[in-house]
């Protein structure tokens, strides 16, 4: 139940993009398409998972033993950067239909704040690691859910007849708006 | 002469959240209240004025295909100390920022400045940009801060504004008040920019892009890339 709870709190009530503002860059830059949005919310859960499970283990087994909290920012930074490197070699070299469906958008994730964000998230909220894998894998689809929604709306919004100094980014976040309002109706939902 | 124009170019012609659409989420996140928005532009100004120096020191050492790395490394190192310095001097401050303090690291501002400027340009340069570029970036926050807080709280710096009969308008507080907020202002300063450039009798500016179309986010020209290769 307790899990079932957080799949709907993390994918409509605190939607990572949302509600809690993370990730806009790629949200922005990559909904353009279906399927450019299909591939870059695909590549964030990939990566998000695995790069909340080595910083949960790096917090946890070097940074906390031996004092060195102050350093998260940078540990966390440096190990996503690198773990994105090797996925891409990994994926490039073993699993090529995958590099082919997601490789172009792998190097674009290491400065994605939602990757970085949602790792820095389960340490504040103190979760498990079972856990932490947990709420990175349905925070990240929260976000490939909006990526998604916001992709088919501007796949609409380009026959639409819009003045010259609202096209773009700015009706792009104006429809951001309009979506976070609606899913802020889903907050009557849990209380 | 120039040192001034790299300056001023960051409070008006490419204001990052406005005209070069740089550092969303922030912008988005901790402007709550006028004087969040302000303590967010402070650290990132700190960030940006010092990683500029830094990589423009080193810009010629640094081996090309490991730059970006090297500009993570030396903006998270400043970012480790702006959280050090807040926990230290500006503890309520650190915590209502919550983790966009960490998130300064990749903040496109940083990334994106250091990319396009420090790494190209000589030390006074780079320090001209960053500190007008980091001032430009405190202004928006600040200015969108402002108008949420007089709205949504009816206060401006903790102020009273309105009388006892003003309802808060919750909606500008919320998530959605900040991105339509932000959205109208982008609109209103690409109606700015068109309106000027043709009084000037000049073509007409293209429309803000998102991130200042940095190349992280230029998903069709890495396709090519990635095609070609």
């Amino acid at each position: 139940m307790d899990y079932f709870l957080m799949l709907i709190s993390a994918i409509f009530v605190n939607n990572i993009l949302l509600a809690q503002y993370l990730g806009n860059c790629p949200f922005l830059g990559c909904s353009k398409e279906k399927g450019v949005a299909f591939g870059m919310g695909a590549a964030v859960i990939f990566v998000a998972v695995m790069a909340t499970a080595f910083t949960w283990i790096m917090q946890k087994w070097v940074l906390e033993p031996y004092g060195l909290g102050y350093l998260q920012t940078l540990v966390f930074i440096l190990v996503i950067a690198a773990l994105v490197q090797f996925v891409e070699m990994f994926l490039k070299k073993m699993v090529p239909p995958l590099y082919k469906a997601l490789g172009i958008f792998l190097p674009l994730i290491t400065t994605n704040c939602a990757v970085l964000g949602i790792a820095i998230l389960v340490q504040r909220k103190e979760f498990g690691l079972g856990m932490s894998l947990y709420y990175s894998f349905v925070a990240s689809l929260g976000f490939t859910l909006a990526l998604m929604l916001m992709a088919g709306i501007r796949e609409r919004l380009i026959i639409a007849r819009l003045p010259k100094s609202l096209q773009g980014t700015s009706i792009g976040l104006v429809m951001a708006g309009l979506m976070s309002l609606t899913f802020f109706a889903f907050k009557g939902m849990i209380g | 002469m120039s040192i001034v124009k790299e300056f001023t170019k960051g409070l008006w012609k490419e204001i990052p959240p406005f005209r070069l659409v740089l550092g969303l989420c922030p912008t988005l996140a901790v402007t709550k209240t006028a004087s969040d928005g302000m303590g967010m532009g402070a650290a990132v100004i700190f960030v940006l004025v010092l990683s500029n120096v830094i990589i423009s020191l080193v810009r010629k050492i640094i081996p090309k295909k490991v730059r970006i790395a090297c500009f993570i490394v030396i903006a998270a190192s400043l970012v480790v100390s702006v959280e050090l310095l807040m926990q230290a001097y500006a503890y309520p401050l650190y915590q209502s920022l919550g983790i966009f303090v960490p998130l300064i690291v990749v903040n496109c501002i940083i990334l994106g400045r250091a990319e396009a400027f420090a790494a190209k340009n000589p030390v006074l340069l780079s320090a001209a940009d960053g500190l007008g570029m980091g001032l430009g970036f405190t202004l928006s926050l600040t200015f969108l801060g402002a108008l949420r807080e007089i709205f949504g709280y009816g206060k401006l710096f903790g102020a009273e504004v309105f009388g006892p009969a003003f309802k808060p308008f919750t909606f500008m507080i919320e998530a959605p008040g900040a991105f339509v907020c932000l959205g109208l202002i982008l609109a209103a300063m690409n109606y700015l920019a068109i309106w000027q450039s043709k009084r000037a009798g000049l073509p007409e500016p293209d429309v803000a892009v998102s991130c200042g179309g940095c190349r992280a986010c230029a998903i069709g020209e890495s396709k090519q890339i990635i095609q070609e290769g």
